[in-house]
């Protein structure tokens, strides 16, 4: 490695970073386009602090003292809610970014533990379905791979409206990643790039959304949760209107959320933290009535038992993983460093999902790197990462003297920024300060 | 709600029962073979998910979704039909012997979707394999996106016509205001005639295939190249 010359003074306007951007752009004429959500620092859930117990509250044993995860999802209207055993599922991603044996991981390592996994565009594996013991299938604007035998097999519908690392946007699967089995899928040609569109193409707003539902209500007979997800943007407005159209389960997606592929500037540049949206949309839910009976799944950029416990004290009723289920899966591990090297990246760095040459075998369609990932190995590492999840969670429930997840609240967190303070509202740490609050 | 026997079919009334009532007994294992739905002012997401050859008339004017994601059924709608007419459609037939709102056939991945009278916009958007049979005009962007399968026009066609189209092919008999992004006049060669007369007949309507105008996709746009960025 080259040692800079400590005479040379680098810009802050125009960084290298910035430099060989402009220089990528002048000679490619395209934006750059990538996966793996927000790279950019932002206020994050590390900016929270729990307050464990002392003198004022009561902890409980650990490891002795019953600290209960599970959570019942969209019991409001559905004759078969979910009965999950933790509050932590997968993210929807589809068969198509993803490989066929990375959705089969997934499945595996979900239904292991007891949660959920959730398709994505280009519709249902069967697969996925027969790994799955809890699936929800998505219903996107692009209806790829759209049926009624699918939805009716599913055990909840998610009407994705938006995701976090590019609310307003469509998907964009390159012609690269689209096989003849995901060229049929979507009913397009092979190698076609593959546009899904930014908005649903028989409703124009939450009236008629209302009238989607009862739709979809109709065709599965009343028994599935309708969840509907939200890219973190407007959020009290759009968590409000989600509950007028009749969701049973509002699915928040911050901006730390991750993408198989859209263009740089909309993942660095729409949306809100995942941090400054949950309290928009608990207040929201409160101000209807309906916090806790129609749930609220919170993703984008959760890593860690501690942003599990901090979302839910903050008010979500569960979270969603997507990133950090390929991490566990083997994305980006070092096992791969040389591959990574040799597609211009490295392991810790690599987010070019649209090129398809992902040397772990997860976000690709070519059947030789497909075969690197195994998935019963890579279930296995799901499903203890998400055991890891629940008890840190409950770790950290616990010390602060709860006896399951869901009873975690606000006030048992403080922010170490103003930012972060004001954004959770929750007070500054040493303060009874939360800036803005009346 | 007790069905009403007829000599000729089950009647179910929904001026005294509800939607729900209706669509479970048109989507239970011992659906009658034939029905006719009365009173349906409107209602919403009518006769959706059927999944069984049942032949169903529907008396009068519909909402949103009829007939949504149909499976193998017969449906006849004798009035107007509103947003979203056969959505998703599957197999099966269905017919709006009045005028459809927008988005008839949205997304549909199969059978036959017949509209006697007009519709309205985005007219097969997104449309996956599914033929489209409509009598009179149909509105802006139509067959957006559209995928697969065969959208034909016996009057005009609004702005926008096959934007950003892919696979699906148009036969339009009347003028186009104009064409979508990517959407190009292609000849009428023999095997377009004869398809489009076999789609004439399956549709039950009486005109010249020869009278038509065929579009489809110039492809430019499957893959991205700068060169093409304005038409994004």
């Amino acid at each position: 490695m080259n040692t800079p010359n400590p005479a040379l003074r680098e810009s802050a306007t125009f960084d290298r970073g910035v430099i060989s951007e402009i220089q990528r752009a002048a000679e490619t004429g395209i934006y750059d386009i990538r996966g793996w959500g927000a790279k950019r620092k932002l206020p994050h859930f590390d900016d929270l602090l729990f307050l464990g117990a002392s003198m004022s509250r009561y902890p409980l044993e650990g490891y002795r003292e019953k600290c209960d995860t599970d959570v019942v999802l969209g019991d409001r209207n559905a004759k078969f809610p979910l009965h999950l055993d933790i509050p932590i599922t997968i993210a929807g991603m589809s068969f198509g970014a993803l490989s066929g044996q990375a959705k089969e991981a997934l499945g595996r390592g979900a239904s292991e533990v007891g949660t959920s996994t959730t398709t994505g565009d280009g519709g249902m594996t069967p697969e996925e379905r027969g790994q799955s013991k809890n699936l929800v299938y998505q219903y996107l604007p692009s209806r790829y791979g759209m049926n009624p035998d699918d939805l009716r097999k599913a055990d909840a519908i998610e009407i994705v409206l938006g995701q976090g690392a590019k609310p307003g946007g469509g998907g964009m699967l390159l012609g690269q990643k689209i096989t003849e089995r995901v060229a049929g899928m979507r009913t397009l040609p092979m190698g076609v790039d593959q546009r899904s569109a930014c908005r649903h193409p028989d409703w124009t707003g939450p009236d008629d959304l209302a009238i989607k539902i009862i739709e979809l209500r109709e065709i599965t007979n009343w028994e599935k949760p309708i969840y509907i997800k939200v890219g973190a943007t407007r959020t009290y407005y759009d968590v409000k209107l989600a509950v007028k159209a009749g969701a049973d389960v509002v699915v928040v997606d911050g901006m730390q959320g991750g993408t198989a592929a859209t263009q740089d500037v909309f993942i660095e540049h729409v949306g809100i933290p995942t941090l400054a949206a949950i309290p928009q949309a608990v207040q929201a839910l409160q101000e209807l009535g309906v916090h806790r009976k129609v749930q609220l799944i919170v993703s984008g950029g959760i890593r860690s038992g501690a942003d599990v416990a901090k979302a839910m004290a903050l008010g979500a009723d569960a979270v969603a993983i997507g990133t950090a289920a390929l991490i566990a899966l083997g994305d980006n591990s070092p096992r791969y460093a040389k591959q990574y090297e040799e597609l211009g990246s490295a392991a810790g760095f690599y987010d070019d999902f649209q090129a398809g040459k992902d040397p772990a075998g997860i976000t690709t369609q070519d059947p030789e790197l497909s075969k690197n990932l195994d998935p019963v190995e890579a279930g296995r590492r799901l499903a203890n990462y998400l055991r890891v999840l629940t008890m840190e969670a409950q770790t950290l429930a616990r010390a602060c003297g709860k006896s399951h997840l869901r009873n975690l609240e606000p006030e048992d967190l403080v922010a170490l920024t103003v930012e972060a303070s004001a954004m959770a509202r929750v007070p500054l740490a040493g303060t009874t300060w939360i800036p803005g609050a009346l | 709600m007790a069905p009403v026997a007829t000599t000729e079919a089950t009647v179910l009334d929904l001026a005294s029962s509800s939607t729900r009532t209706v669509n479970e007994r048109l989507t239970s294992p011992e659906a009658p073979r034939t029905v006719t739905v009365t009173g349906p002012q409107g209602a919403h997401a009518l006769a959706c998910g059927l999944d069984s050859d049942i032949d169903v008339t529907i008396e009068g004017h519909v909402g949103y979704y009829c007939a949504g994601m149909n499976q193998q059924a017969t449906v006849t709608v004798t009035g107007n039909a509103g947003v979203g007419v056969a959505e998703n459609m599957m197999s099966g037939t269905v017919r709006v012997k009045g005028d459809a709102s927008q988005s008839a056939g949205a997304t549909a991945h199969g059978g036959l979707l017949v509209i006697d009278g007009n519709a309205a916009a985005r007219c097969g958007i997104s449309m996956k394999g599914v033929d489209i049979v409509v009598g009179g005009n149909i509105g802006h962007m139509s067959a957006f996106m559209g995928q697969a399968g065969r959208l034909v026009v016996l009057g005009d066609a609004g702005e926008a016509l096959g934007d950003s189209l892919y696979e699906a092919r148009i036969y339009v008999r009347g003028t186009v205001a104009s064409l979508g992004a990517d959407c190009i006049k292609k000849e009428m060669r023999d095997e377009h005639l004869t398809e489009l007369r076999e789609l004439l007949d399956q549709a039950g309507f009486d005109a010249d295939p020869s009278e038509f105008t065929r579009y489809g996709s110039a492809r430019q746009l499957y893959n991205f190249h700068v060169d093409n960025a304005s038409a994004y």
